[in-house]
Formats: structure tokens, sequence, C-alpha cells
């Protein structure tokens, strides 16, 4: 129940990201300085925990997607089900882990001030 | 034994299914117009996104997680990038699935949630523009591209990356 309820928040949320992505990409084709203004957003420490909540709710919408699958067509799916909502969350919180620490490593490596 | 089993299972000529044609149409969950539009949609939905999975977690990796990460995303990136043209296909492939895959989940929740006909008409009439209109911005950028950018003079531009100072001379 509750993964399902996780399962479509996230993927509102990852939607309405998707459409911005796409804009924001598409300044290329307005002009270098345009899409490098609007990217510049992207790398503000409000923005970087962001990004970190956004790839939290990707991963979960990716591995929880994966158990469905496997409880839609793997022969034990749904036996398993729960162990697999455990492992899903498992793996969830060791992706986090080393994303954010990989992302905030970088960022602070780069970082030029406010 | 067998023979009795199967024969006992097996419909007899002439007795229709149970309930046929005792229930309104308008209660019945299965709607013959629609074909088998909502089984197509279905299997995308897990085909779509096992392929998404492996799309977009290489996308994270090569733009977020070697190289300067965040920081080294600019006009040259992308355009280093999509000098590739296993890249374009990548980022084409990854738009086009994950904005279906992203439409059938809105088209799911607003047949959910939204109880009155002329609201889920407006709101996937809004949603199928919406989709229509990033998909055919996202195709016609990565397509019509142009990474060397000359000024008026006709030199490069110092946002081109560095492969195009080669195509110039």
């Amino acid at each position: 129940m509750w993964s399902w309820v996780g399962h479509r928040i996230t993927g509102v949320g990852i939607f309405f990201f998707l459409l911005v992505h796409v804009l924001d990409t598409s300044l290329v084709r307005v002009s270098p300085e345009a899409y490098d203004a609007v990217i510049g957003a992207y790398k503000h420490p409000i923005m970087i925990m962001g990004e970190i909540g956004l790839v939290g709710a990707i991963v979960f919408h990716a591995f929880n997607g994966l158990r469905i699958i496997l409880v839609d067509f793997w022969k034990q799916g749904t036996r398993y089900h729960r162990q697999m909502l455990w492992a899903v969350m498992a793996l969830w919180f060791v992706t986090m882990v080393a994303f954010s620490i990989r992302h905030l490593m970088l960022f602070f490596d780069g970082w030029e001030g406010f | 034994m067998t023979a009795a089993n199967s024969e006992a299972v097996l419909p007899a000529k002439g007795i229709e299914a149970p309930r046929s044609g005792r229930i309104d149409p308008k209660y019945l969950r299965s709607n013959p117009s629609s074909g088998s539009f909502e089984m197509v949609a279905w299997v995308f939905m897990r085909v779509s996104g096992a392929a998404l999975v492996v799309l977009i977690f290489v996308h994270l990796f090569t733009n977020l997680l070697v190289g300067e990460g965040i920081h080294q995303i600019d006009f040259a990136f992308v355009a280093g990038k999509w000098a590739n043209p296993v890249w374009q296909f990548w980022d084409l492939t990854m738009l086009w699935l994950a904005m279906l895959h992203g439409t059938n989940g809105m088209r799911t929740i607003i047949n959910d949630y939204a109880e009155k006909d002329s609201t889920r008409l407006w709101l996937k009439s809004i949603l199928y523009l919406a989709t229509t209109v990033i998909i055919i911005l996202g195709t016609l950028v990565i397509f019509t591209f142009e990474p060397c950018l000359v000024d008026d003079a006709g030199n490069l531009m110092d946002y081109a990356p560095a492969f195009c100072e080669n195509i110039a001379n």
C-alpha cells in the first residue's frame, strides 16, 4: 500500500521535473549564454539538495518498479513481494549514501562560494 | 477421469457465460470498443520502465558522478556529448520513453482521482498537449543542435567545445 503511494508521488514529481528539464536543455538552441545561465542555477547549494531529493525519488521509483515487474512476471514474485520491498529500501539506502557523498564532494570541489 | 474433468470445465454448446446479458453494459469492466489498448499500455509501462532504469542511471552517472560532476555541465559539455551519435540516440530514446511512460502514469492518476467526465477530459487534454510539445521540442533540439557557433566575423565563439577548432581551420 505505502510502496504504491510512494510510487505514485515519486512518479508525479519526476514527471514535472522532466518537463522542466527538457525545457532547460532546449536553451542550447537559444544561445550558449542562456543555457549556461539557467543550468548555473543547478549548481546552487539549495539545488544540490534538490538534486539529491530528485535522485532519491528516481532511485526509489526505479527499484520499486523493478519489484513490480518481478511481482508480475516472476513465478515466486507474489510470495516474496514483502521481502523484495525490504530489498528495495536497503538498495535505495546504499545507493543514496553513495550518490550523496559523491555529489556533495564534487560540488564542494568546484564551488566558488555564494 | 481426465476426460470427465475436461468435459466439466468446457462450456457446453448453447449455454452462455454466467450472468451474460443480465448486466447493463455500462457496469461491465470490459469495454469492447477500447480493444487491447489498456493491455498494451500495461506491458509498455513494464518494458519502458526496465529500459529507463538503465538509460537514466547511465545518464546520471556520466553527467553527475564522473569528471567534475555538476560543475562540468555547460554548453560545451552538451555539445561534446551530442557530437557522438550514440549519445544523441541515447538521449532521444530516453526522451521518448520517459515522456510516454510519465504521460501514461499521469493518465492513470487522472482516471483514478478526477471523478467528473469534463474534469478528466480537460486534464487529459492539457496532459497530451504538454507531452506532444515537449517530445517534438526535445527531438528537434537534439537533431538541429549546432555546437560550433561563430560570430558575425566568422570566428568561433568562446563557448564552442574544443573539437570545433579542428573543424573550423
